[in-house]
This record gives structure tokens, sequence and C-alpha cells, in this order.
């Protein structure tokens, strides 16, 4: 954390301004739409400089503005979910059964063995990684993108989910596991090299 | 003996929520004789870590 970040009154537009970049890739991930990604940094660096004297120092600059993006992406969803409606939902819930299948044997066994991963962790230093990490979440439906986004980035519970989306737990659960599948299949062919081990 | 179709939606709920100790218990005995689904699991947990690690 540098050194004028830590006291508020340091907390300049200026300052502000240097955080966009990074504000503005963390919302384009998430919204996958320039002009909506643009708005939410925009009102999250207006609201920042306007509620400066609250941000204590505590934490670093960067997760404080990261926090106040969280709460408008997340109004977004909320407006997006609104306005695509429930039936867009359940056409999506039911157009997707059945994806994963190929996956599996009948009697469920893996049709294609899950592959090791080397040295994942060395992989999120890499700004190609994250490059197709994003192509790969932009594959996933709108509304399974957007659960997996309010679970995994903006860190709610799926009690929180279900009741912000209105879907049952039971759907909620099938649409983060289908987000994770594809998100694993997209990151195994177009990362990890599709070099399969076992049998 | 539950199937890797079974293990894998039950590896994805737990990152969600607490698994009943049946289904714990069940997916505990799988993961120990299936390297797939261990190695699924592993995969789970990176992409998760990958979530909160989003780079700046």
């Amino acid at each position: 954390m540098a050194k004028n970040e830590t006291t508020s009154g340091a907390l300049s537009l200026a300052l502000l301004e240097e955080y966009r970049p990074y504000l503005l890739r963390y919302a384009l991930l998430q919204l996958r739409d320039n002009p909506s990604a643009e708005d939410a940094v925009q009102e999250t660096l207006l609201a920042a400089l306007e509620n400066r004297a609250t941000f204590s120092g505590k934490s670093s600059a960067k997760t404080w503005l990261t926090g106040i993006l969280k709460h408008k992406i997340l109004d977004l969803y909320r407006k997006q979910a609104k306005e695509a409606g429930q039936v867009s939902l359940e056409a999506e819930l039911d157009s997707g059964a059945g994806d994963f299948d190929t996956l599996f044997q009948p009697d469920g066994h893996w049709q294609t063995w899950p592959q090791a991963w080397a040295d994942p962790l060395k992989n999120l230093e890499n700004k190609r990684f994250w490059e197709i990490f994003e192509i790969c979440t932009k594959l996933m439906p709108a509304h399974t993108a957007r659960v997996f986004m309010m679970r995994e980035f903006l860190g709610l519970s799926t009690e929180e989910i279900c009741k912000g989306m209105q879907i049952t737990a039971t759907n909620c659960w099938v649409m983060l596991y289908r987000a994770r599948m594809s998100l694993k299949l997209c990151l195994e062919h177009n990362w990890f090299g599709g070099k399969f081990e076992g049998t | 003996m539950l199937t890797c179709k079974e293990v894998s939606m039950l590896v994805s709920q737990s990152l969600d929520r607490r698994l009943n100790l049946l289904e714990w218990a069940g997916l505990r005995v799988h993961l120990l004789l299936c390297d797939g689904c261990r190695r699924f699991r592993q995969q789970m947990a990176f992409i998760r870590r990958a979530c909160r690690h989003f780079p700046g």
C-alpha cells in the first residue's frame, strides 16, 4: 500500500483517477458491457469523492473503491435481472439441462478424465491468463454468469443470491455448477493446453 | 457409491452450502478412491481462488 493512500485527506480526484483502469477492468469482467462498466466506475469514483471523509485508511484505497464498485455492480445486476424477467431465467435453466452430459459416461464415470492443472497459482500473475479467463466467463449464459459473479466476485451467500434473483436454492446451485463446469472446460481447452493425463 | 457425476455436483455445492453428513461421507469415500474427482476438486478450488485474486 502506498503511503499517500493511508489518510483520507490524500484521496484527491487525481489519486482516485489512478484507480480507474483497474476498476474498469474489474467492472468489465462482470458486466460484459462497456457502457454499463464505464457508468459503474464513474459512479464509484464520484461516490468515493463525495464520501472520502468516511475512508478510514484501515484498508487500502483500492479495496475501499472495489467495495463501492461491488455495490454498483450488484445494483446493475438486480436491474438487469428484473428487465430480463423470470421467464428468460427459467428458459435458460431449461435449455442448459444436460449440457455437461457428454463429460460423463452413461454410468456416471468421467468421459474425459480431469487433468492436473500445472502450477495453477502461477497463472494468476499472468496477464494472458486473465484475458482467457474473461473470454471464458463471456461464454456463460447471462443469468448463469450473473449468479456466478455474485457468488465468486461479490462474495454473496447463496441465500442472498436466491433472494435477489428470486430463484430457489436448488436452481442457484445448478447455475453455479454449470458456471464452474463451463469455466473449467474453457480454461482446460484454451489455457491449460488440453494435455490430458490418466486414462 | 456415488458416481463421478454426482460427486462433481457435490464438490461444487460444497463451495456454496454445508453438506449433510451422508453427502459428506459419500464424497469423502469417493474422493479417497478416485483420482479424477480429486483433480476435479482441485480445479474447482483453483477457480474459486482465481476469482478472489483478480489482479490489480
